[in-house]
């Protein structure tokens, strides 16, 4: 018996030892290929980076904000009405769907809660905050353009403020819901009615959150292109009327990259560092913003 | 002491605030009832609004596709002829199209999400964590226009001449593979839609699969390490098992972004409306270009009722995807809930 066991004990020993470096060996392997995994994520953050910056940069010019967007093959020209037609339409959008999006943000932390109207409405949000903006951009098409005849400012507006709703419905409940109900109570306490509780209390010690999302909801609606295809269309002038097509920096992009136009295409890199710049500032800025708060 | 105060004197102090009372209005009022009613109409009336959004989606893009959904039926999504000059269609190639190029980008999303998660729930240095986190996430805020007009003149290119082209001569011969890498390596098509999707899914199924796995409970990924397990044992045997649900939810979630991408896959796909062969360098077209491309041009009737058909197809795919993956991740939420 003694004589098994001191000839199996080197064995086990060498066995084990086998298997201690085996399950090292695989612990380095996979903890260098998570690393390699970031290391692949960034690359491609840096790379489109670099190259927007690199392709883009020798666009900007004052003209850019100044001129019209040119026709093919022109010597001059700027994005003047896009960059125009992308700000009018991405504010109001955002204008509209705010308190839409507070309101129902308020309804499913402060009223509904655990309600079958909050969870439905919940579950619903949740499907369209990821839904394909496309189809937004369809259905504004055949509730909208179809019926009041035309492409308008407007319905672009509208297609863009149903991508905000959701966005802003989130992050409103999400800060709503942490949001202490101490503070709650005590305003009930001194007998406060419920819409100045929520108004003056919980809806104010979540603003920086609530605006945070509005913050991204913009910087998300800014590089929207597909809901804009059908709705505003695009136009080559410059134009304040909401009731006419509308130009967009997204549409004009895509136009011009599209097309094998040198000066479109030159036009096109200029914008797309407009919106790569502009959409990122944004978000660290929300970001920043939200964090110093807390 | 009390008692030698002059009663007369107390009884006129009561009189004379008596008398204040009647003048003067109550100091605090009651803030009309009203207004509550009025807050909590608005409240709810914002959330139905949210629930007649969906419903106004889904009966618009059925009206829209009426035309065609009487004229084709259930055999639109399996006949592959589309052809505007003669008026007849089919989604077949565009369906194919959407599914396969979300299919490659999961294949190489997933991998890396989960990679990415795992550095940045166990590896990652405590001051790198926030800036890392947030790099990963603006990948998801770059707008996908930028994606697209990238993808098109500078990374097609590379990849047709550093990846496509090699690929070709190594399996030229091979049965099966090679049909796969055949075609003209030109850099548009489904491959380099699928790697580009993939570069955009990355931050959604990244960020839900390291929220997922912070929210192991520290005892049992301890109780793990205490026994003697690497970090790989612990996250491949302990977090990976507890939080499959909400993994699959993420993955879930990307494919769904995936599947409703327009604009990045618009040009990099190359919009060829035929199946000819199952390369993946094959120009070919998703329901996503489709729309993107044809509708404005589309002339009212049967083209322009087959092309909301074909949204009405793709909003019903990424609904149901959706909607699994929030119930997956539901229910981990509800376990998390059981367990602390």
């Amino acid at each position: 018996m003694s004589a098994v066991l001191a000839t199996a004990a080197p064995d086990r020993e060498a066995a084990r030892r086998r298997l201690h470096a085996k399950r090292k060996l695989a612990n380095v392997v996979a903890l260098s290929l998570a690393l390699g995994a970031m290391a692949f994520g960034l690359f491609w953050l840096i790379w489109i980076l670099i190259e927007t910056v690199r392709l883009g940069i020798g666009g900007i010019a004052l003209s850019l904000f100044t001129q019209m967007t040119p026709p093919p093959q022109a010597e001059t020209g700027g994005l003047a009405n896009a960059i125009f037609g992308s700000v009018v339409m991405v504010t109001l959008a955002t204008l509209l769907g705010t308190p839409i999006g507070v309101l129902a943000g308020v309804y499913l932390a402060e009223y509904g809660r655990r309600s079958v109207l909050a969870s439905t409405t919940r579950f619903i949000n949740d499907i369209l905050l990821s839904a394909p903006s496309i189809v937004i951009g369809l259905f504004i098409y055949s509730a909208v353009v179809a019926r009041l005849g035309g492409f308008s400012g407007y319905a672009g507006i509208l297609a863009l403020a149903l991508i905000v709703i959701p966005v802003v419905i989130r992050t409103t409940e999400n800060m709503l819901t942490l949001i202490p109900n101490a503070l709650r109570e005590a305003a009930y306490a001194l007998g406060t009615p419920k819409w100045r509780v929520v108004m003056t209390v919980t809806l104010k010690a979540a603003r920086a959150g609530v605006m945070t999302g509005i913050l991204l909801a913009f910087a998300r609606i800014a590089g929207e292109t597909a809901p804009l295809l059908f709705t505003a269309l695009s136009n080559q002038f410059w134009t304040s009327d909401l009731s006419q097509p509308m130009a967009s920096l997204p549409v004009t992009i895509f136009k011009f990259a599209m097309s094998p136009y040198e000066n479109w295409q030159k036009l096109a890199w200029a914008g797309v560092f407009l919106i790569t710049i502009g959409v990122l500032v944004l978000n660290i800025l929300a970001r920043t913003f939200f964090r110093n708060k807390h | 002491m009390s008692a030698t105060l002059p009663a007369s004197s107390y009884i006129g102090a009561q009189e004379k605030i008596r008398a204040d009372m009647k003048n003067r209005p109550p100091a605090a009022r009651r803030s009309s009832p009203w207004a509550d009613v009025l807050f909590s109409a608005l409240a709810h009336g914002a959330a139905w609004l949210t629930l007649a959004l969906l419903a106004g989606i889904i009966v618009s893009l059925l009206i829209g596709a009426a035309p065609a959904i009487k004229e084709y039926g259930l055999s639109f999504l399996w006949t592959s002829e589309w052809d505007p000059v003669q008026n007849r269609y089919g989604g077949l190639v565009m369906i194919y199209g959407t599914l396969m190029t979300s299919f490659i980008s999961l294949l190489i999303a997933v991998p890396v999400s989960f990679g990415i998660a795992l550095f940045l729930t166990e590896l990652s240095p405590l001051w790198l964590k926030r800036p890392l986190g947030t790099a990963i996430e603006l990948l998801a805020a770059v707008p996908s226009i930028v994606y697209g007009m990238w993808g098109l003149l500078v990374f097609s290119p590379i990849l047709s001449q550093y990846v496509q082209q090699p690929l070709q001569s190594a399996f030229k011969g091979v049965p099966y593979l090679g049909k796969l890498f055949s075609g003209p390596p030109v850099g548009i098509g489904l491959l380099s839609a699928g790697i580009i999707l993939a570069i955009m899914v990355i931050p959604f199924i990244a960020s839900v699969m390291r929220d997922v796995f912070e929210v192991t409970p520290p005892m049992l990924k301890e109780s793990a390490y205490a026994l003697g397990s690497t970090t790989w044992e612990v996250v491949w045997k302990v977090v990976l098992p507890y939080t499959r649900t909400g993994v699959v939810g993420g993955i879930m979630l990307g494919l769904g972004r995936a599947l409703g991408e327009t604009m990045a896959v618009t040009f990099v796909i190359g919009n060829f409306n035929q199946l000819n062969s199952l390369s993946l360098f094959e120009a070919a077209n998703s329901i996503t270009s489709a729309l993107a491309n044809e509708f404005g041009e589309a002339a009212p009737g049967l083209h322009q009722a087959s092309l909301i058909y074909l949204g009405l197809v793709l909003f019903f795919i990424t609904f149901v995807v959706l909607a699994i993956s929030k119930l997956l991740l539901e229910q981990l939420k509800k376990r998390e809930g059981t367990v602390s």
